[in-house]
């Protein structure tokens, strides 16, 4: 038995556990401290379970975006609204735990210099070029850099990657992806290849796309916002909203947005972050669309959505999860 | 000697009468207990008149059922929730000497309570998004409007603190006073049980 009135300190407590995980630097020290403090009793872990998991709800889903009347005024103005970013901070401990484990990179020693960068499933990895731009590389990517004095070239055999190049005109800064060829005119974009699709989208600046022989298509030229898709070496451009892109690049904080994407879609987008394979079992379950941002290994907060919000079944054959009606 | 507590939310089923590793417990206790939450408020409402009691009583049943349920997962959960909760009540009235009247006619009643066609587990999770924007709409303006700036715009404890013009002690205390809110209405709000069976 405890003492009168134990819980609400209790609760406090475990709600000062939370804040300080979700808003200081998050180290082992801190971890041991928090995981002898609850060991200590099972009143201390039910309040901080219980808490956590009310915290978590209020990140998981998009729609807590604030409705229009109670938006706080002038101040809330100043920056533009950008759903991911909260993430950041929760999501930095994931990202340098996945990509210290899951990416190794060698450099060959015979000339040409050629680095070879590769993230597993569920990986996730940032380089840093000697030119000083930015790689990142998203899940089950391959993708190999020839930085020098005189050229800058990477190829993307597999995967997608998430460049921002200190821009050089004397240089540009080549991608190849099959058949094409990607060159920056001083941006920031993203580049993603998956099985016989390419697709280009440009977050700042500019890029060409274009086949180094001119074989395949005439070049062509994406502004910001903009993203090219390749199939079948057809190339179509559309037009995307900040808020799209930014939902599309969700992975570099360790998360999935989707914004009324088909259960189809969400479906894929988690088999490419996991060993462990959704599978929906028909097409009427599949067209549903919903929104959401989960964390990439979140299948079990996916699952769960789905049967609650849904009313799906959930079956599990071994490595398969499959969801039927 | 620490315990490690995994933090992982995993979706194995749980498998009546068969022990659960630590860390199994969490998943078991949110996903299976905590939707009860709404029924088990209603029932210490209705049958311990001292309401100062009710967030003791309620930590003390989750602790008790998840001690129990880590040696051997109950097989009905709600039946489960509620007879550690009628039991704790009980030991109460007979160690307080003092008995409230009510409390005990009440509890005679509850055998029919646990059997009775209750609402289905997770009232919650019927509709999470409805649920979470009303507990949001509901918390005071303040932490209302610290968790709105943490979990939508990103900002760190110091930029709120600049945003709102207040010291960061204030945002990490309207954070924790928040969450504290939000779980109140998240789970033990027991409005979606009133006018049902």
């Amino acid at each position: 038995m405890s003492a009168k009135g134990a819980a609400k300190d209790v609760n406090a407590e475990a709600a000062r556990w939370l804040e300080r995980r979700e808003f200081e630097n998050w180290g082992e020290a801190d971890e041991a401290e928090l995981s002898a403090w609850l060991a200590q009793s099972w009143e201390h872990r039910v309040a901080y379970w219980r808490l956590k998991d009310a915290w978590e709800h209020t990140g998981r889903l998009s729609v807590l975006r604030p409705s229009a009347p109670q938006k706080t005024e002038a101040p809330a103005s100043r920056k533009p609204f950008r759903p991911m970013l909260f993430r950041i901070a929760a999501a930095t401990v994931v990202i340098a735990a996945l990509g210290a484990g899951a990416a190794s990179y060698y450099l060959k020693d015979d000339a040409p210099r050629e680095t070879v960068y590769t993230t597993q499933v569920g990986g996730h990895q940032t380089v840093q070029l000697a030119d000083g731009s930015k790689i990142e590389l998203n899940t089950d990517t391959v993708l190999r850099a020839r930085v020098s004095a005189h050229e800058r070239l990477v190829t993307l055999d597999r995967g997608e990657a998430y460049f921002q190049i200190s821009h050089d005109p004397k240089h540009p800064f080549v991608v190849m992806v099959g058949d094409h060829r990607v060159t920056d005119l001083g941006t920031k974009f993203l580049v993603r290849r998956d099985n016989k699709n390419l697709e280009v989208a440009v977050t700042e600046g500019r890029v060409q796309l274009d086949t180094p022989d001119g074989r395949l298509q005439a070049p062509v030229l994406l502004t910001r916002h903009e993203a090219a898709s390749v199939h079948d070496n057809k190339v179509f451009v559309t037009r995307k909203t900040a808020l799209s892109l930014t939902n599309e690049l969700g992975w570099r904080h360790g998360f999935l947005v989707f914004d009324h994407t088909t259960l189809a879609d969400a479906v894929a987008e988690f088999n490419r972050y996991n060993q462990g394979k959704l599978v929906i079992a028909d097409p009427a379950t599949a067209r549903l669309t919903m929104d959401g941002t989960f964390p990439i290994d979140g299948i079990s907060a996916f699952t769960e959505v789905a049967q609650e919000v849904f009313k799906l079944r959930i079956e599990r054959h071994g490595e398969k999860i499959v969801i039927t009606r | 000697m620490v315990e490690k507590f995994e933090t992982s939310r995993g979706t194995g089923l749980f498998k009546p009468g068969a022990p659960m590793a630590a860390s199994e417990v969490e998943a078991w206790f949110v996903r299976e207990v905590l939707p009860m939450e709404a029924m088990l408020m209603h029932y210490l409402h209705q049958n311990w008149r001292n309401k100062s009691d009710i967030e003791d009583l309620r930590q003390e049943v989750y602790a008790r059922v998840c001690e129990a349920a880590q040696k051997e997962v109950p097989e009905k959960t709600k039946a489960f929730v509620l007879t550690t909760a009628r039991n704790l009540l009980i030991n109460r009235v007979r160690r307080e000497q003092i008995v409230p009247i009510e409390a005990v006619a009440d509890l005679d009643e509850l055998e029919i309570a646990i059997d009775a066609p209750g609402p289905e587990r997770n009232v919650m999770a019927r509709d999470v998004l409805r649920k979470l924007q009303g507990a949001l709409d509901r918390l005071p303006p303040r932490a209302r409007e610290v968790v709105t700036l943490r979990r939508i715009e990103g900002l760190s404890r110091p930029e709120i603190a600049e945003r709102m013009g207040i010291s960061e002690k204030t945002v990490s205390e309207h954070l924790t006073n928040g969450l504290c809110a939000l779980a109140d209405m998240l789970y033990g709000d027991a409005s979606d049980l009133r006018g049902k069976p």
